[in-house]
C-alpha cells in the first residue's frame, strides 16, 4: 500500500459533522492519480521505495534525462516526480496506477495523516513577525518600537553567533503538519476533506501521508 | 474565495427547505439541544438584526428582550442543529443591519409591519 498520496489544495469552506452537527472547518484537496515510474529495492538502490509521476505534460516540459528515464518503461510524460518510502516495494511495479477514483488509496474517515507542503512566502520580514520577538513600548519616548534589541555581549565573543534570530526571508519553505484527521472522502471528486489548515497557497502541492510509519496504517479511535 | 468545486463540496451541506429570511422579521428558530442522552428542542423567537456570511456559514442575528434583557442568538442557518426557521411577521426596515435596535426598548422598539404578497 502506497503510504500517502500527492495533492492540489483547493482552498478550504466549512461542512457540518453528520452525528453532532458541528461546523468543521475543512481543507479541500485534491488527490492527484499517479503512476509508478520506479521501484527502488534495497538490493540494488539501498532502500525501498516506490517512485511516482503525476501531471501529464509535454515534452518540452520535462528534462531530457527525465524523458528517457520515463519512455524506458514506455510512461507517458509527466511533470513531476516524488518517491514514497516503503517496508517493502515488491509488492508494486512500474506503470501500476493509483487514484482516489479507483479507490486503490487507504484514506479512511476518521484517519489522521500528515501533509507538507510549501509554505506561503512573506518576504523580507523583521524578527518581531519571523521570530515572535516582544515589541518594545510603543510610547513613553521610547523608540524600540520592533526593534530585535541586543544581538550578544560585547569584547567576549566579540562576534554575533551563529544562528542568531533576525530579520529576514520567511516562510516558502517546507513545513508539515501532524495530526490532521480525514473527515471526508469523495472518490468521485477525488476529493479529501481534512480538518484544519494545510501549509501552502491554493493549487499548491502537497503530500498527504499517513501519520505513523510507512506502509503500517494508523487507527484512530 | 469560491471555486466550482468548493461550491458542489458545500451544496452537500446546504438545506434546500429554508424559507426567506430578511432582516425585520420576527423569526421562531428551533434549535436540537443534546443533554447527555436527551435530545429535546428549543425555539427561540425574535427579530432579525441582519444575516452574515455566504454558503454554509450563512449566519442570521436574532434578537428577543428577555425579562428586561436584551438577548441576541446567531445561528448558522445551514446547521443540522438548527431544525426548523419559521417567519412570523415581515417588519418594515430600510436597513440591512438593525443595530440601532439596541439602543431602543419599550415603544420604540416596534417595527412597523410590512404586508407582502405571495409573488414576492
Amino acid at each position: 500500500m502506497l503510504p500517502g498520496c500527492v495533492a492540489l489544495k483547493r482552498g478550504m469552506t466549512q461542512i457540518f459533522d453528520e452525528k453532532t452537527g458541528d461546523a468543521i472547518p475543512v481543507t479541500v484537496v485534491e488527490v492527484l492519480p499517479m503512476t509508478v515510474t520506479q521501484v527502488k529495492c534495497a538490493a540494488t538502490d539501498g532502500y525501498n521505495a516506490v517512485q511516482v509521476g503525476y501531471v501529464s505534460a509535454k515534452a518540452k516540459h520535462v528534462s531530457r534525462p527525465e524523458q528517457g528515464h520515463l519512455t524506458k518503461n514506455n510512461l507517458p510524460l509527466m511533470r513531476k516526480l516524488q518517491e514514497f518510502r516503503v517496508v517493502d516495494s515488491a509488492a508494486f511495479t512500474v506503470g501500476q496506477s493509483f487514484s482516489l477514483a479507483e479507490s486503490n488509496l487507504p484514506f479512511e474517515k476518521g484517519e489522521k495523516v500528515k501533509v507538507t507542503g510549501q509554505s506561503i512566502g512573506k518576504g523580507f520580514q523583521g524578527a518581531t513577525k519571523r521570530w515572535h520577538f516582544a515589541r518594545g513600548p510603543m510610547s513613553h519616548g521610547s523608540k524600540s518600537h520592533r526593534l530585535p534589541g541586543s544581538i550578544g555581549a560585547g569584547t567576549t565573543p566579540g562576534r554575533v553567533l551563529k544562528g542568531k534570530k533576525m530579520a529576514g526571508r520567511m516562510g516558502n519553505e517546507t513545513v508539515t503538519t501532524v495530526g490532521l484527521e480525514i473527515v471526508g472522502v469523495l472518490p468521485e471528486k477525488s476529493v479529501l476533506l481534512i480538518k484544519g489548515t494545510v501549509p501552502g497557497v491554493e493549487g499548491g502541492y502537497l503530500t498527504v501521508s499517513y501519520h505513523a510509519k510507512p506502509g503500517v496504517k494508523l487507527k484512530v479511535s | 474565495m469560491s471555486t466550482p468545486l468548493i461550491r458542489d463540496i458545500e451544496a452537500m451541506y446546504l438545506k434546500t427547505d429554508l424559507p426567506h429570511v430578511v432582516p425585520g422579521d420576527s423569526v421562531r428558530v428551533t434549535v436540537r439541544i443534546v443533554e447527555g442522552a436527551k435530545e429535546r428542542l428549543q425555539a427561540f423567537e425574535g427579530v432579525v438584526l441582519g444575516l452574515s456570511g455566504a454558503s454554509t456559514s450563512r449566519t442570521v442575528t436574532v434578537r428577543k428582550v428577555f425579562q428586561g434583557v436584551g438577548v441576541e442568538r446567531i445561528f448558522l442557518l445551514h446547521s443540522p442543529r438548527v431544525e426548523s426557521i419559521k417567519v412570523l411577521r415581515h417588519g418594515y426596515v430600510r436597513r440591512a443591519k438593525l443595530y440601532y435596535m439596541r439602543d431602543r426598548s419599550g415603544k420604540a422598539a416596534r417595527l412597523r409591519e410590512k404586508f407582502v404578497t405571495k409573488a414576492q
